[in-house]
């Protein structure tokens, strides 16, 4: 029996040599994910981990719980202000359930930011959105009209349900845009429902209905991947393209066999990096995040904090043949 | 006439026990517990200079408070043979149930209410099932665990109740400090609501289970249900009452982890079933039934608290924490039996 408590002990010195390392001098900032194992996240700590070592002094601890449940980000970020670090970026798993927690944070001087998946307002200073419903709207039109003959041409909407908030705020503001863009001329939106074979079925028939649609634009990964498939059994490759945005793994395919030239979505490891940058200037001094100001953050250049101290961090993505196999590795 | 003489033998001395108590105590599962505890927590205070902080120690409690109390409550359960993996699901309905009655407007005291009486009601459905339709707990609680937090998901979905009243967050986050008739001592500022809770539950169940007749029913029960039949003990009833007290338990630890959280949603709690059974295992409980005492799992509660805080400050990832409770798991589960194997060989 006594050989448990030896091994306990063992372990515990094990873990005690490994932990001495750390100085007092360097800027500790915790980077909090949804769950650890995603592919996602792990690409936004790439380039966290990127913006550490470009800014110098800087320990970015990659960290967060085994299943997407916000005791679980609690426990972690009790472990953090713990360790004393001087700044949490978190994507949370519960815009509410995780504020007490962070809150009591900042009551101990660490600078809360959240990232990707946004915080209440109480418990962070700056929510950084990967982008914003404008810039989506607008990088959906700028990728049909890339795909048009000099950018006029007929095309159409694929989108999740006719009640999806995020696909209906998106089409409005392509809506809105569309004067920008002279010649691109909308002609119908359908709704796959977010189904698979349900939006395989209605971009057949978009078509068989409208034979003049030369691009069909999806904004989102299940509709856009569902009407590349259907180019391809058609056989209009060369003749109807497919864009909106998609995930690089699932698309890889659709941009190898010419059904899409180029796709587009938020790039984790731009939002890593610029996370880690924008907690960097908060425990800096460099800024305070208020509303109406403007924090540098490195290679992003600068990002403007808007209403409610909602930031915005760039036009999505663009991916195409020459690097979508190295993202689809990722996620 | 003769006197009929007796020729009474001098008394023969019995020993109560074979070895003196002192020995016992050495022996025993809670010492050696013990002993890991102080190992655990002077290896945590050397790896992390932040360990020894008493904030820091706090806010660690939360990492084991809630899950104890439930554990308190399987340990009867599982001594007297049977088992509950639905209280993670029990969680989650009545937290949903909670979340419900707060946007209808109601006061912390009928909150507290709904959480405790949904607990019971979950417990009654378990033990109904199990002692008067006599189904085994183990399918029984599998399915009620789906059944329970499939009613949460349906009512949620992928939304959240939020809202509850700002005397609610007292459970989850409150200190006694925060107490107005409380002594103002600078200790309770960092004692907090659940700490106070969790030693109550364990000082209830401690009694009820070693110093109480109901007690040593469950240990007869668990040892040798037939046995406990015939000397008429109410098996049936008994059992009842032991899932009721689960179901209450698991319904007193939603309404704690509902108000730490301030916000519910149809995941809340996910997996604790298993790490609350690890507890009373590790606890010392037989899976088996018979056998366990409530200090020992009070003690190992303690023990996965420290073990996964301490843990979490050296960054060890929440994968390799799980690897490692899985472990200790396994090793404390099987050097008693391998320690047998061996001594019943030596003396063979």
């Amino acid at each position: 029996m006594k050989m448990l408590a030896k091994l306990a002990v063992g372990t515990a010195l094990g873990l005690a040599l490994l932990s001495g390392a750390a100085s007092a001098q360097t800027v500790k900032i915790g980077l909090v994910a949804k769950s650890l194992g995603n592919g996602f996240f792990e690409a936004a700590n790439k380039g966290a981990q990127e913006a550490a070592k470009e800014l110098g002094g800087v320990e970015v601890i990659y960290t967060g719980p085994t299943s997407t449940t916000a005791e679980g980000q609690i426990e972690v970020i009790n472990a953090l202000i713990a360790q004393r670090v001087d700044a949490i970026a978190i994507s949370a798993n519960d815009p509410d359930a995780v504020v007490p927690a962070l809150k009591r944070a900042a009551q101990r001087g660490i600078k809360v930011i959240s990232w990707d998946s946004a915080v209440g307002k109480d418990g962070r200073i700056v929510h950084l959105n990967p982008s914003s419903n404008e810039l989506i709207g607008n990088m959906c039109l700028k990728l049909a009209a890339s795909h048009l003959p000099d950018g006029k041409g007929d095309f159409a909407i694929l989108s999740a349900t006719s009640t999806s908030t995020n696909q209906n705020t998106w089409i409005a503001e392509m809506k809105k845009l569309l004067p920008k863009y002279p010649g691109l001329n909308l002609v119908t939106t359908v709704y796959g429902d977010d189904l698979a074979d349900k939006s395989y079925r209605e971009a057949q028939g978009l078509l068989k209905s409208h034979p003049n649609v030369k691009v069909i634009v999806a904004p989102t990964t299940v509709g856009v991947l569902a009407a590349s498939q259907v180019v391809k059994d058609a056989g209009k490759i060369g003749q109807v393209y497919v864009t909106g945005l998609g995930l690089p793994s699932e698309m890889a395919g659709a941009v190898h066999s010419g059904a899409t030239k180029e796709f587009a979505i938020w790039n984790p490891i731009d939002l890593g990096y610029s996370a880690t940058q924008i907690a960097y200037r908060l425990v800096k001094k460099e800024t305070e995040g208020k509303p109406g100001s403007e924090i540098n953050a490195g290679r992003m250049g600068k990002i403007k904090i808007g209403d409610n101290g909602e930031a915005a961090m760039a036009d999505p993505f663009v991916y195409d043949k020459k690097n979508v196999d190295e993202f689809a590795k990722i996620f | 006439m003769t006197a009929l003489v007796v020729d009474t033998p001098p008394p023969r001395r019995i020993p109560d026990r074979l070895s003196t108590p002192f020995r016992r105590l050495l022996g025993s599962w809670e010492v050696l517990l013990l002993a890991v505890t102080i190992a655990i927590f002077i290896a945590n205070s050397l790896a992390s200079p932040h360990f020894l902080d008493p904030w820091n120690l706090s806010d660690a409690t939360y990492n084991f408070t809630e899950k104890a109390m439930i554990a308190f409550a399987m340990t009867l359960l599982i001594i007297s043979g049977e088992i509950d993996l639905s209280v993670a699901a029990i969680i989650a309905l009545a937290s949903t149930a909670m979340g419900a009655a707060a946007q209808a407007g109601f006061g912390t005291p009928a909150l507290v209410s709904v959480g405790l009486g949904v607990g019971l009601l979950c417990g009654a459905f378990n033990g109904l099932l199990v002692a008067r339709v006599g189904l085994p707990s183990i399918v029984v609680t599998i399915g009620t665990m789906s059944l329970f937090r499939g009613i949460a998901q349906i009512v949620l979905g992928d939304q959240a109740y939020g809202g509850y009243p700002a005397s609610f967050a007292w459970f989850g986050q409150g200190y006694m400090s925060d107490f107005p008739w409380w002594p103002a001592l600078p200790v309770f500022e960092v004692i907090t609501f659940e700490m106070v809770a969790f030693v109550c539950v364990a000082l209830v169940f401690g009694i009820l289970l070693h110093q109480t007749a109901f007690g040593r029913r469950v240990y007869a029960i668990g040892n040798n249900v037939f046995a406990a039949q015939f000397s008429g003990i109410p098996v049936e009833r008994t059992k009842f009452v032991l899932f009721l007290l689960t179901g209450l338990m698991s319904g007193f630890a939603a309404v704690c982890l509902t108000s730490r959280l301030g916000s519910t949603r149809h995941t809340i709690a996910a997996g604790w079933e298993l790490e609350v059974v690890t507890m009373a295992v590790l606890g010392g409980v037989s899976i088996l039934g018979g056998s366990g005492t409530i200090p020992g799992v009070v003690l190992a509660a303690i023990v996965m608290g420290l073990v996964t805080f301490g843990l979490g400050l050296l960054n060890v990832p929440g994968i390799v924490m799980s690897i490692f409770i899985g472990l200790l798991l396994i090793l404390v589960i099987a050097l008693p039996i391998v320690f047998h194997r061996i001594r019943s060989r030596a003396a063979a």
